[in-house]
């Protein structure tokens, strides 16, 4: 049985499932407890705790917390935010397991929200995915649907590591079909294929899926069939799923909202590159923003996001193309 | 722990870092940085946990975990990156943390210490785990907004965490004075509104006295309290320094107040200790630290193939 909800919805829902799972799991946040007062009705005090606006010791209170027998789940609202608590992440979360010698271990997550089209411009906008993709020890998670915003944080929750977990905010108030009740997990680290198609790959996660959904529907319509992959788990990253549909296509193209230079997008290209270099029939596209901070003008918004019809262009220009037989 | 026992720890982690301090000036040897000269301060607060109670250090954590019962062989071993470290060779001399001592974290990140404190509490509470959370810190640390954040949320969260500020008079190569307009930690701490107090931290007595009662308030209240102690870097930033920009002026007074003569003097004078015992326990400490070289360096290294493990639980 599935309900329809928004993928906000679905976060709480995947909150509340797992705080009564699991009652080591609680949820500390600038404001948690004052805009989730049935959570604290339903759990107590104790476990949905304001904190002040302190993000480093936000973070470090709850990477001690995870060494000590609780998984915390920290909302550090805005990923700019992470910054300052860049410190018990990176040094502290990512690494004391690997520099204990597997002595303590950090189940936790860290909310945040990200991705352009609000119009709040840099400060509260800006895709740090890759920093912490390139930070060992932590796991990066990035969904595009309602069903994933649950299924994925749930089992975030409960895995036994770091976890940041990054939402999309124009994604948030979007509906979807979520699976009723409570057993719809999805793995960390396995991808989707969102629509299967013959002739291009077309790679993303988060709001740029959405692009490449759109851009595939004018594709099928000029009688090219694009597969869409939705990577879902930026770290632990499947590439297995991506390999395996270049070597179908022949032909990929990475799409994603953060910056071009290091990015997923860069990394997912390399790997093609390194082990799929013989099925590729022509090189590999990524679309991305610009290398910008996230401006705040509606119209500038709109032209620093990836758009289907970029993706469509760069298809139609291997079309019109053809790679020498 | 009596006074003797006391004594015996503080003989054992000079031995230690003397020991750790020939083999690198002989080198080539792994850098560490010295707690010479703050084993009054680790012995005191250490001796007045229980085991129970869990304890976060700094780089500068020789003696306080060999104050904690740690083993000299295994911290060498861990020092020199052997398999046989406390961490397996994955920390070095300056992360070293010992889950069976309750020691979960040695941070190297000034003030990463104090950011970790308050969530260790946290779960000794909301788990209604007895115990307290000890957290060593320096005067460097306490210049770091991490600091302020830490004593806040501790407060407001009425956290049992012992704060205590080794205020040793060196910010890495940077005089405190430079960098503080107060001269007491203690100061800062009382407008977070936590009881604070400063001891002089090269007395073992003292130490200890001001710690077992800020350890009883703690337990009885279940607030945080800060403890500041008064003591001396004797070496430089790390062992590679050539300590050049420390005075023989500056040292002096501090050699004087030596937290282990202190002691030692005070034991003879009240009769619960003899010179030829006094010899005595200083040949024991030796020979433990010999023995726990010799133990360290038949020790064998990890493996290549360890380098992938222990990224992930």
């Amino acid at each position: 049985m599935t309900t329809t909800m928004t993928a906000k919805a679905a976060l709480l829902s995947a909150l509340h499932e797992e705080m009564t799972r699991d009652d080591r799991v609680m949820l500390m946040g600038e404001g948690v407890a004052t805009l989730h007062p049935d959570l604290v009705m339903a759990f107590g005090a104790d476990r949905v705790r304001n904190t002040p606006l302190a993000e480093a010791i936000m973070a470090g209170c709850a990477v001690g917390a995870a060494a000590s027998g609780l998984r915390p789940v920290v909302d550090m609202l805005y990923a700019p935010f992470l910054t300052y608590a860049m410190d018990a992440l990176v040094n502290s979360a990512g690494k004391l397991r690997y520099m204990s010698g597997g002595q303590f271990s950090f189940p936790l997550v860290v909310l945040a929200n990200t991705g352009a089209g609000w119009g709040v411009g840099a400060q509260h906008t800006h895709n740090l995915e890759a920093w912490f993709v390139h930070s060992p020890g932590l796991k990066v998670v990035m969904p595009s649907t309602a069903a994933d915003f649950k299924g994925l944080l749930k089992s975030a929750i409960r895995d036994d590591n770091p976890v940041v977990f990054l939402n999309d905010m124009t994604l948030l108030h979007q509906a979807g079909e979520v699976a009723e009740p409570d057993d719809m997990l999805v793995p960390l680290g396995q991808a989707k294929v969102m629509r299967a198609g013959r002739d291009v790959t077309l790679v993303s996660y988060a709001k740029t899926v959405h692009t490449c959904m759109a851009a595939a529907e004018v594709l099928a319509e000029r009688g090219l069939s694009a597969e869409v992959i939705d990577l879902r788990t930026l770290k632990p990253l499947d590439m297995e799923t991506v390999l395996q549909s270049v070597q179908r296509t022949g032909h990929m193209v990475v799409v994603h909202e953060a910056g071009p230079l290091c990015g997923v997008g860069a990394e997912v290209a390399a790997q093609v590159a390194e082990r799929a270099f013989g099925a590729l029939k022509a090189p590999v596209r990524r679309i991305t923003s610009a290398d910008v901070p996230t401006p705040a003008s509606h119209v500038l918004e709109q032209a620093f996001l990836p758009q289907a019809d970029q993706i469509v262009s760069a298809v139609m220009a291997w079309v019109s193309q053809p790679a020498a037989a | 722990m009596n006074s003797i026992q006391a004594l015996q720890r503080m003989l054992l982690i000079r031995a230690y870092e003397e020991k750790l301090a020939a083999l690198q000036a002989a080198g080539p040897f792994p850098m560490s940085c010295s707690s010479q000269g703050q084993e009054a301060s680790a012995v005191g607060v250490i001796a007045a946990l229980s085991s129970e109670d869990r304890i976060l250090t700094n780089h500068r954590s020789a003696a306080h975990l060999i104050a904690r019962g740690a083993d000299p062989a295994r911290l060498l071993a861990e020092v020199m990156g052997k398999a046989t470290g406390y961490c397996k060779g994955k920390s070095g001399s300056l992360h070293i943390s010992v889950a069976e001592l309750g020691v979960v974290l040695t941070s190297t990140i000034v003030g990463g210490e104090l950011s970790m404190a308050p969530g260790v509490a946290l779960a000794r509470k909301m788990r209604r785990e007895a115990g307290i959370v000890a957290c060593f810190f320096g005067d460097g640390a306490a210049c770091e907004g991490i600091f302020h954040e830490s004593l806040n949320l501790a407060t407001i969260w009425s956290l049992p965490v012992l704060y205590v500020c080794e205020n040793n008079q060196w910010q890495a190569f940077v005089r405190r004075k430079e960098t503080m307009q107060t001269e007491h930690i203690s100061e800062w701490g009382k407008g977070y509104g936590l009881p604070c107090q400063t001891v002089d931290g090269n007395d073992a007595h003292a130490v200890h006295e001001a710690a077992r009662a800020a350890v009883a308030q703690i337990r009885d209240t279940g607030k945080p309290f800060l403890l500041e102690t008064l003591t001396y870097r004797q070496r430089g930033h790390f062992s590679g320094d050539d300590e050049a920009h420390i005075s023989d002026a500056e040292r002096a007074p501090w050699l004087k107040r030596d937290p282990i003569e202190l002691w030692q003097s005070r034991l003879l004078a009240q009769g619960q200790l003899q010179a030829s015992d006094l010899r005595g326990l200083k040949d024991e400490a030796l020979a433990r630290i010999e023995e726990a070289l010799a133990q360290a360096q038949a020790a064998p290294y990890p493996s290549p193939e360890a380098l992938l493990t222990d990224v992930y639980a």
